[in-house]
């Protein structure tokens, strides 16, 4: 048998390809006759349209058509409300092209079609808009306020939901408290800023009433639901191709943009090929955005630091719409107690509508934001009772024992309990404190403050819920020519490499080398059941239902090769792409294997002569495919969570803070992490690592800016500031492996864990280091310098 | 259906008119509006065609007026390259000082041995001019004529006491930096001009000099930046002493008032102390979105500090 490939540290199969340029993103499909779509968008937060002239523009010579929500039929309507919840009343989405209204600037009133992008963009310019521009409130907690503009004239106070969830008894548990530590915390706006924007092309063959689409998304399934819902075709009649994408990190998962549907619906019309590449300022102004909220935290403590409960009442800007309902602020909301027992939890949200970009998950999800908040009162609540930071977190961690610790009452974005599975959580913290070197770290910042030097320690925990449901299935058949594996599932990748950790789980199981495992996703035509990629669930979720698949492969194989071979099932191994005998000679490939499983008229090559009518080990005396029998080695399966499964970690980092620029210097940074058993160390380092960066990227630089009418002002790669190579600094990454009960492979998921508690461990740093020159408090990110310099010069 | 053809004709010309109809290009949309692209040969030959060609621009480099044209915040009717002219390429040292011709790329002054013997201030602050892929294609010239506040080579210039030379259809004139910077991405170069070169004057025999920056990210413009040239007598004490600075106000400025301080200084701490805190004075950019004024001001007291404490390192290193 060949050495486990599940856990093995293999580098991915999907790099060299695109390494070497070799990917084949949607704007490298070769559509010929191809028509381009250029946007006018509002340059108003918010603004009455009197009248749109097209006509200029229409004339102008290579336009091919420009549309607006006159001339786009069953298209003007208000795109769906993806997650209904009963906290929303009649809940706001936008529609594809702005009719009356617009609500944020760069919302889409009109498509120009084109010969190509640059007369599409030169038209768009053509197009006459005539608007009033209305008054805008772009402060969170002023827009709730009593006669504050509304954004949407439905929505006193601009709430969009109210919604409070409630675990065991928090008012008794008030009472009976101690001590009670209360902050403020706030999380500004980023974007997930991924290395392409988004994308979609689309080809309607009108002989066959097929549409076909090319898109940059992260849930090709969901764009065919809403592609066959709004245009009325059968899901057969309608494929949804995500090629490669670069990254999606959330903004992806949200559909149908505008461009989903208007560029499908002009490919239709036009009956030539159209595309649509979003550029960069796009990107910023019309591709939905996360993380605004304001938490007011308190947590009810005894003497001993015992949290016996916590109350938040948090804020959340959900942007001028609110499609993917209140997932955000729902996850925010149920991770609020992070990884402690805190058995009375009192917490309420409100999401206010904004005229600014929508809200929709970017990776992380409202799990930053709770971190923030929880984490930033425990070290509140640490520094009132005089318990360091390490102890007041050790006396709260729910024990290994705990295990499963459900709380009651909160239901997650899945609509399943909390259910916090499995951990580790003393160990890690234990670990954190050994590898950032707690003991040693007083006389070291003692030392340093004797140079002039501002040193601090920071740390916080976390959790994550992953692999959400509701399902996800797996296909795998071994290809009877080569022996190759396909596998097949619905959800699909961005760069996160699948295909290698699919390979892996599926390698154990037929004993095929990794790279002989093809992994096809993405495609609707290929795989047509399944949901989506977030919530890092798809090594839990498709892993799983791969799993499963793959097992059931395995038994099929055994069965036919044994019978080939002449041999007991449980004598017969697969290893190398062989079913084998061990210690004989008998061994057969698994191309064999399944050619002969496939019973066959026409020999089309010597190995299939043996499966053929007249062949000797052909059925001679029934029908060649029994009854109930499917031909060949292949398997569909699927596989359903019963809830979340929660990964966590503990960051912790030394830091140093100059106070002559400002400026914030990592010295160390250690990650403990625990996401159940890794498929493969490799990718999980790096999802870690990708993460970790823009957590970087919400502590201390990205903010989208606004001005108080409602311009995003810094809507490019010069001014809103991503952290460059050069700012993030190197991480140690230390895990745990602590298998998930909930699912065969005992894996969590990893794609958000990095970013979750980077902004909370580098505001606790930072606090530390200046604690001496004041003690200010550092309760909301991005940490500037200039906020810093404020902080210093308070004391 | 127009054939392929046909329809590359009709938007080229479609184009064309479109010009005049656009509305002032308020809104940034990516990528640029059409424009003519015309390389010159020599240096007259671009004068003649800037003279030609209303709205045209100089292209050298590219690095920051092709990305300004592919936000449609420039929209040049034609591009005049002058990346092929051999002349203009060239670093000499013509009097003592260094002639940075309008061709030349940030990297080749960079990494230039003549040009850092004669004043390093160059190469020092060139390490602080965004990246090397950048500072590949970016010229220096290109980035004098751009004049962004918070650019760190004008400044150098100011700092230098240097100049640049303007050549028009009617000859040339030597414009000092102190009379070039008018304002954020605003010279005084007439439309019909083209900057041939730069001159950075050679640092004063015996001098020490020094440069600080602070920026978000490395590689970005400075929210602020220093540079100092100290000359002492055999004391010790300052005899002559020039500071500047950029991204503290709306063009590079001479620090004059810490520089008077400063001579006849022995430099003690109080008395560098004193300097920086007069430095703060100078900074009259606005709050944004990287920094407060108040901390600007920190900043920039603190660098200055340090330039000061460099130079006179150097001074006394001899």
């Amino acid at each position: 048998m060949s050495t486990r490939k599940f856990g093995a540290p293999i580098k991915r199969n999907i790099d060299p390809r695109l390494l070497t340029g070799r990917g084949a993103f949607t704007d490298d499909i070769n559509l010929p006759g191809v028509l381009h779509a250029a946007f006018v968008r509002s340059p108003f937060a918010r603004a009455r349209i009197n009248g749109i002239d097209t006509s200029i523009a229409e004339q102008a010579e290579g336009v091919v058509a420009v549309y607006t929500c006159d001339n786009i039929g069953h298209l003007d309507i208000e795109l769906p409300l993806l997650i209904p919840h009963p906290s929303m009343t009649k809940a706001r989405t936008q529609r594809p092209l702005a009719r009356g209204d617009v609500y944020y600037v760069g919302q889409t009133v009109a498509m120009v079609v084109a010969v190509d992008r640059y007369v599409a963009e030169d038209a768009a310019a053509l197009v006459d808009v005539d608007y009033d521009p209305l008054d805008v409130e772009l402060d969170l907690e002023q827009a709730i306020e009593d006669g504050a503009p509304l954004v949407h004239p439905t929505h006193p106070n601009n709430i969009a939901a109210d919604f409070t969830q409630v675990s065991g008894d928090p008012e008794a548990a008030f009472a009976e408290a101690e001590h009670v530590t209360r902050i403020r915390v706030q999380v500004d706006r980023s974007t997930a800023a991924a290395m392409e924007c988004r994308t979609v092309a689309a080809r309607y063959d009108a002989t066959r009433g097929e549409l076909t689409v090319w898109d940059g998304t992260q849930a090709p399934l969901g764009v065919r639901g809403g592609l066959a819902s709004i245009f009325g075709m059968d899901e057969d009649k309608v494929r949804v191709i995500a090629p490669d994408v670069g990254g999606g990190f959330g903004q992806k998962v949200m559909f149908p943009y505008p461009d989903e549907l208007l560029v499908p619906h002009a490919a239709i019309q036009l009956g030539r090929p159209v595309k649509y590449i979003e550029d960069r300022r796009e990107n910023f102004i019309g591709s939905n955005q996360e993380r605004t909220q304001i938490h007011e935290i308190e947590l009810f403590a005894k003497k001993t630091g015992e949290v016996i409960a916590l109350r938040d009442n948090f804020l959340h800007d959900t942007g001028a719409f609110i499609p993917y309902g209140i997932a955000v602020a729902q996850v925010a909301s149920t991770s609020i107690a992070g990884p402690y027992r805190i058995p009375n939890i009192h917490v309420r949200f409100r999401a206010v509508y904004t005229p600014t970009v929508p809200v929709t998950p970017y990776r992380g999800c409202g799990r930053p934001q709770a971190c923030f908040a929880i984490e930033r009162a425990m070290d509140q609540l640490a520094e009132e009772l005089g318990i360091d930071r390490f102890e007041i977190r050790r006396r709260n961690l729910i024990r290994d024992e705990d295990f499963p610790y459900t709380r009651e009452g909160l239901l997650f974005a899945d609509g399943l309990r909390v259910k916090l599975d499995s951990g580790q959580y003393l160990k890690a913290l234990d670990m954190a404190r050994d590898a950032i070197g707690w003991n040693e770290f007083a006389a070291m910042q003692s030392r340093a403050a004797d140079e002039g030097k501002s040193l601090g320690l920071g740390l916080a925990y976390y959790v994550e819920g992953t692999g959400l449901g509701p399902y996800e299935g797996g296909h795998v058949k071994i290809h009877p020519i080569t022996g190759k594996v396909y596998v097949n599932t619905g959800l699909t990748s961005q760069g996160q490499g699948h295909d290698t950790v699919f390979a892996q789980i599926v390698s154990d199981q037929l004993g095929v080398k990794v790279e002989d495992v093809i992994v096809v996703e993405g495609d609707t035509g290929t795989f047509e059941w399944g949901v989506a990629t977030f919530a890092s669930r798809a090594a839990v979720v498709s892993g799983n239902a791969i799993h499963k698949t793959a097992v059931k492969v395995r038994e099929q194989t055994i069965k036919a090769a044994a019978n080939m071979l002449e041999a007991d099932p449980l004598q017969v191994v697969l290893s190398d792409g062989y079913a084998e005998v061990p210690g004989t000679n008998r061994r057969v490939s698994l191309a064999a294997v399944a050619t002969a499983t496939n019973p066959l008229r026409y020999a089309f090559n010597s190995a299939a002569q043996a499966a053929t009518q007249f062949a000797s080990a052909s059925r001679h005396d029934g029908p060649p495919l029994i009854d109930g029998q499917h031909p060949g080695l292949e398997a569909t399966d699927y596989f359903s969570p019963e809830c979340a499964t929660w990964a966590y970690g503990v960051h912790a980092a030394i830091v140093e803070v100059d106070r002559e620029t400002c400026r914030v210097d990592v010295k160390k940074y250690i990650c403990i992490h625990d996401c159940g058993n890794m498929i493969n160390p490799v990718i999980v380092d790096g999802q870690v690592m990708g993460g970790f960066a823009q957590g970087i990227g919400g502590a201390l630089y990205e903010r989208i800016e606004y001005d108080t009418d409602g311009n995003p002002t810094n809507a490019n790669f010069v001014d809103f500031l991503i952290p460059y190579a050069t700012e993030v600094p190197a991480i140690e990454i230390s895990h745990l492996e602590t298998p998930s009960p909930l699912n065969p492979l005992g894996v969590k998921g990893v794609g958000e864990a990095g970013c979750i508690a980077v902004g909370a461990t580098l505001a606790s740093g930072i606090e530390d280091a200046l604690r001496p020159m004041g003690g200010a408090k550092f309760h909301k990110t991005p940490i500037t310098p200039s906020m810093i310099f404020e902080a210093m010069a308070k004391a | 259906m127009a054939a392929a053809g046909d329809e590359l004709r009709m938007w080229r010309n479609f184009q064309r008119r479109a010009r005049f109809f656009r509305p002032d290009v308020g809104e940034c949309r990516v990528k640029p509006p059409l424009f003519d692209y015309l390389v010159a040969r020599s240096s007259d030959e671009a004068i003649r065609l800037l003279s030609d060609n209303p709205g045209a621009m100089i292209l050298a480099g590219g690095q920051s007026l092709i990305p300004a044209m592919n936000f449609r915040l420039a929209s040049p009717s034609a591009l005049i390259d002058i990346s092929r002219i051999a002349a203009l390429k060239s670093i000499d040292i013509v009097d003592g000082n260094v002639r940075v011709g309008a061709a030349v790329k940030h990297r080749d002054l960079e990494q230039s041995d003549a040009a850092f013997a004669v004043n390093p201030l160059m190469r020092t602050a060139l390490h602080y001019v965004a990246h090397v892929p950048i500072r590949n294609r970016g010229t220096t010239v290109g980035s004098l004529c751009h004049a962004d506040a918070a650019a760190e080579m004008p400044m150098i210039l100011l700092l230098s006491d240097g100049w640049v030379m303007a050549e028009g259809p009617n000859g040339q004139r030597k414009i000092p930096a102190a009379e070039f910077f008018e304002f954020h991405m605003t010279t005084t170069r007439e439309a019909d001009e083209m900057i041939v070169s730069a001159t950075f004057p050679a640092l004063p025999s015996g001098a020490g000099y020094a440069f600080a920056e602070f920026a978000r990210r490395k590689g970005d413009y400075a929210v602020a930046a220093v540079g100092a040239i100290l000359e002492c007598d055999l004391d010790g004490r300052v005899a002559a002493a020039r500071l500047a600075a950029c991204g503290i106000a709306s063009r590079p400025i001479r620090l004059f008032d810490v520089e008077a301080s400063l001579v006849g200084a022995n430099l003690s701490d109080a008395e560098i102390d004193a300097a920086g805190e007069l430095a703060k004075e100078a900074v009259t950019a606005p709050d944004d979105a990287n920094a407060t004024t108040a901390y600007r001001q920190h900043l920039l007291a603190s660098l200055t500090r340090r330039v000061i404490r460099e130079a006179s390192e150097k001074v006394r290193k001899g």
